[in-house]
C-alpha cells in the first residue's frame, strides 16, 4: 500500500512539472475533469452498484446478453407530405423487410391544428406528414396489416385524437385494438419544458395522460403509452445532468399519475420507455446513460415499490446530437455524429437514430441518411465495441462520472420535490430557467473561446462547399387543404357536433376522453375540432417567456 | 435614431425550438439593447403589431420549421403595408444556403445560419442602425 502511495505521488510531482495545454478540462455541462482516475475515485460495492447487465441495479445493462445477443435496431425517423406519399415511403420499406414504422407528423398536427387553420401557413407537410382526419389516417395505413407491423408515432400534445385515429382505422381493417403494438411519445411534460408544443394548461393534460394510460391499460397490452424524453431537453440547451434529471422527474410523475388513476405500479410500467440525447462530450454522455439506468431501477424498486422485474428495466432510444451539427463544412457533421453514436452504444441503447450532415441546413436527402444508416452498421459490424457488455464498467472515469451525474440527478429531484412536484416546478419555470442559464453559460464559453466547435470557432472555413439539399414539394399544402373541404362537405357535419359535444361532456365530468375522442374520429372529426372542443373545457397555455 | 437599438426577438411558425431566440435575446441585451421577445408561435401579423406597438428598429426572427420562404416575405410585406418598411429585419435558423439570396431580395437584411457567433449578429445591428 505504501509503494503505491508513493508511486501516485511520484505520479503527481511528475505531472505538475511537465504541466498542462492551456485548455478546459471539463464536461461539456461543466463537471470538472482530474488528470487521472484511480480506484480511489471509486466508491461502494461492485454487487451493489453495478452488479451484472440484465440484474439489479441494471447500470450494465438491461438483459443479460445486450449486443452478444441482438444488436440494437436501427430506427430512422422520417415522413414529410400527405397521407398518401408517406403509405408509399411505408410500403416500400415494409417491401424491404422493415417491420417497424416511425411517423413524423407535421407542426400543424402535431399542435393539434387543421392544415387550413390561418396558423398553419407554410407548414403543412414540410417536416412531417398532414393528418387532419381519420381518413388521412386510413389512407396512411392503406395496404398494409396493422396487425403485423410496430408503429412509432411522435405525437404529444393531441396524442389521444391520433391513437383514437389509429385504433379506428385498424378497426376497419378488422384488427382489435388487442393486436396493435407500437409506441406514442406522448411525453407532455417535456413539452412544457422543452419542445413547447402544447394545447392545454400543464393540469388537464395530467388528466388527459392518464386517460390513455387506462384505456391502453386495459385495451392495448401491446401499446407504450409514453416515452419519456430527454432529447428536447438536451436540444434546448441542457446540461447532461439537466437531461437526466428532468426526465427521469417526468417518468417519476408519470408513474405517479398512473397510480393516482387506481392502476397497480407493474401494471403499466414495464411498458414506459425513454427517448435521450446523445452530445458530443463523449464520457459524460456514457455515465448519463448508465447512471439512468441505476436510478430507474432503484427509485421504481425503493420509492413507487415495483415487484415485476419489467417494471425496473429502463428501455430506451437515443437520438444524436442534432444541435452539435454545423451548417459550416457539413461533411464535418459525420464524424460527431458516429462519436455520439458511438456514445450511446457503449452507453447500451436499445435503438438509435444517427443524423445526417445536412441537418443544420434542411430536411435531409437520402444519401446524407444513407450515410447516417451506414455510421451505424459499421460501428455494429466492424469496429469490434459490440464484442463485450458494457465494456467501459469499471473504468475508474466513467465509474466516478457516473456516481457525479447521479449525485446531481438527486440534487434536482430534491429541489423539485420540494417545490411541490413536477407540474409546479414547471409553473414556476425551474426546469426552463435552469436550461436557459446553461444555454447561455455553454454559448458564452464558445463565444469565448473557452471551448472549441471546430470551424465555428477554430480552424474557420475558408472556402465553405456546398451541399445539396431537400427541397419539399409546396403543392402539399394546396392539395391537402382541398382535400379537408371536401371531408368537411361529405361528412354528416350533425354526428360531428354530437360527437364533439361529448368529448366536451367527458371533459368537464372528469370520464375518460378516450371513449369519446374514438367516437368523433369515427365520424370524421379532425384533429383540429376535436382540440379546439377540449380548450373550451381545459383552457390554452402560454408560457412566460424565460431570456 | 433613438440612442438605445430597440429589437424584437420574433419565433414564428409552430415549432417550438427556442434555444436560438433565447440566446441572441439574450446576446442583444447584453450588449446594451432594448429587448423584446415576442415568446413562441407568433404568426407574421402578430410580430408586425409588437414591433409597432414597441417602436421597436429591428425584427430578429428565428426560425426552424422549414416556413422562412412563406413568413418572412409575410412580415416584410405586413411592415409596408404599415408605413414601417424603415424596420430592418434579419432572420437566422435552420436556412438552406441556396435559399439566403431568396430572402435577400425579398427584403431581409441579413441571414445567420446555426453556428455563426452571436456578436456577430450584434456588429450587424450596430453598423445598420448606430451613426
Amino acid at each position: 500500500m505504501d509503494t503505491e502511495k508513493k508511486a501516485k505521488d511520484r505520479w503527481r510531482e511528475a505531472y505538475e512539472g511537465r504541466g498542462e495545454r492551456d485548455a478546459e478540462f471539463s464536461t461539456m455541462s461543466g463537471v470538472p475533469i482530474k488528470p487521472l482516475y484511480t480506484p480511489d475515485d471509486v466508491e461502494g460495492d461492485y454487487d451493489d452498484k453495478l452488479g451484472y447487465p440484465g440484474q439489479y441495479p441494471y447500470t450494465r445493462g438491461v438483459y443479460p446478453n445486450m449486443y452478444r445477443g441482438r444488436l440494437w435496431t436501427v430506427r430512422q425517423f422520417a415522413g414529410y407530405g400527405s397521407a398518401a406519399e408517406t403509405n408509399e415511403r411505408f410500403r416500400y420499406l415494409i417491401d424491404h423487410g422493415q417491420n417497424g414504422l416511425s411517423v413524423a407528423f407535421d407542426m400543424p398536427t402535431l399542435m393539434g391544428l387543421d392544415s387550413d387553420s390561418p396558423l398553419s401557413l407554410g407548414e403543412v407537410g414540410t417536416e412531417g406528414v398532414a393528418v387532419d382526419s381519420l381518413e388521412d389516417m386510413e389512407k396512411l395505413f392503406e395496404g398494409i396489416d396493422m396487425g403485423e407491423i410496430s408503429t412509432s408515432m411522435t405525437i404529444n400534445a393531441p396524442a389521444h385524437v391520433l391513437l383514437a385515429m389509429y385504433v379506428v382505422a385498424a378497426e376497419k381493417q378488422g384488427v382489435p385494438p388487442e393486436k396493435l403494438a407500437g409506441t406514442n411519445q406522448n411525453d407532455i411534460l417535456k413539452e412544457y419544458i422543452a419542445q413547447k408544443e402544447w394545447l392545454f394548461p400543464p393540469e388537464p393534460s395530467m388528466q388527459v395522460f392518464k386517460d390513455m394510460l387506462v384505456y391502453a391499460t386495459e385495451h392495448m397490452p401491446r401499446w407504450n403509452t409514453v416515452s419519456i424524453s430527454g432529447y428536447h431537453i438536451r436540444e434546448a440547451g441542457s446540461t447532461a445532468a439537466q437531461e437526466l434529471a428532468f426526465t427521469l422527474s417526468d417518468g417519476f410523475a408519470y408513474v405517479e399519475a398512473g397510480m393516482e388513476a387506481g392502476l397497480d405500479v407493474d401494471d403499466f410500467a414495464p411498458r414506459l420507455s425513454f427517448f435521450f440525447n446523445s452530445h458530443i462530450d463523449f464520457f459524460e454522455e456514457i455515465a448519463k446513460f448508465r447512471a439512468a439506468r441505476r436510478i430507474w431501477a432503484t427509485v421504481m424498486k425503493e420509492k413507487y415499490g415495483a415487484k415485476d422485474e419489467r417494471s425496473l428495466l429502463m428501455r430506451f432510444h437515443t437520438q444524436t446530437a442534432g444541435v452539435s451539427l454545423t451548417a459550416q463544412e457539413p461533411y464535418n457533421n459525420v464524424a460527431r455524429t458516429a462519436f455520439e453514436a458511438l456514445a450511446a452504444i457503449l452507453g447500451g441503447t436499445q435503438s438509435l437514430h444517427t443524423n445526417s450532415f445536412d441537418e443544420a441546413l434542411a430536411l435531409p436527402t437520402e444519401e446524407a441518411v444513407r450515410v447516417a444508416v451506414r455510421t451505424q452498421q459499421i460501428a455494429a459490424l466492424e469496429t469490434g465495441v459490440t464484442n463485450t457488455i458494457d465494456p467501459l464498467g469499471g473504468s475508474y472515469f466513467v465509474e466516478a462520472l457516473t456516481d457525479e451525474l447521479e449525485r446531481q440527478a438527486y440534487d434536482y429531484f430534491k429541489q423539485i420535490e420540494d417545490m411541490g412536484g413536477v407540474v409546479r416546478a414547471i409553473e414556476n419555470g425551474f426546469q426552463m430557467e435552469e436550461i436557459a442559464e446553461a444555454s447561455a453559460r455553454y454559448q458564452r464559453e464558445v463565444e469565448s473561446g473557452q471551448r472549441h466547435i471546430v470551424n465555428v470557432n477554430i480552424y474557420e472555413p475558408k472556402d465553405e462547399s456546398d451541399v445539396e439539399t431537400h427541397r419539399v414539394d409546396p403543392t402539399v399544402s394546396e392539395g391537402q387543404v382541398k382535400r379537408l373541404k371536401e371531408l368537411k362537405e361529405r361528412r354528416d357535419n350533425g354526428r360531428v357536433e354530437e360527437c364533439l359535444e361529448a368529448v366536451k361532456k367527458a371533459c368537464r365530468e372528469g370520464e375518460n376522453v378516450m371513449y369519446p375522442t374514438i367516437e368523433a374520429v369515427r365520424a370524421y372529426a379532425t384533429v383540429g375540432e376535436i382540440s379546439s372542443a377540449m380548450q373550451e373545457v381545459y383552457g390554452t397555455y402560454r408560457e412566460t417567456p424565460v431570456i | 435614431m433613438a440612442d438605445t437599438i430597440r429589437v424584437v426577438v420574433a419565433k414564428v411558425g409552430l415549432d417550438g425550438h427556442d434555444r436560438g431566440a433565447k440566446i441572441i435575446a439574450r446576446a442583444l441585451r447584453d450588449a446594451g439593447m432594448e429587448v423584446i421577445y415576442t415568446g413562441l408561435h407568433q404568426t407574421p401579423e402578430q410580430v408586425v403589431e409588437a414591433t409597432i406597438q414597441e417602436d421597436a428598429d429591428a425584427i430578429g426572427v428565428s426560425i426552424l420549421s422549414g416556413a422562412h420562404m412563406t413568413l418572412l416575405p409575410r412580415i416584410i410585406d405586413l411592415l409596408k403595408e404599415n408605413d414601417a418598411e424603415d424596420v430592418l429585419v434579419f432572420c437566422g435558423g435552420t436556412i438552406p444556403k441556396e435559399d439566403i439570396p431568396k430572402l435577400k431580395e425579398a427584403g431581409v437584411g441579413e441571414v445567420f445560419t446555426p453556428g455563426t457567433p452571436t456578436r456577430k449578429a450584434v456588429e450587424y445591428l450596430q453598423g445598420q442602425l448606430v451613426g
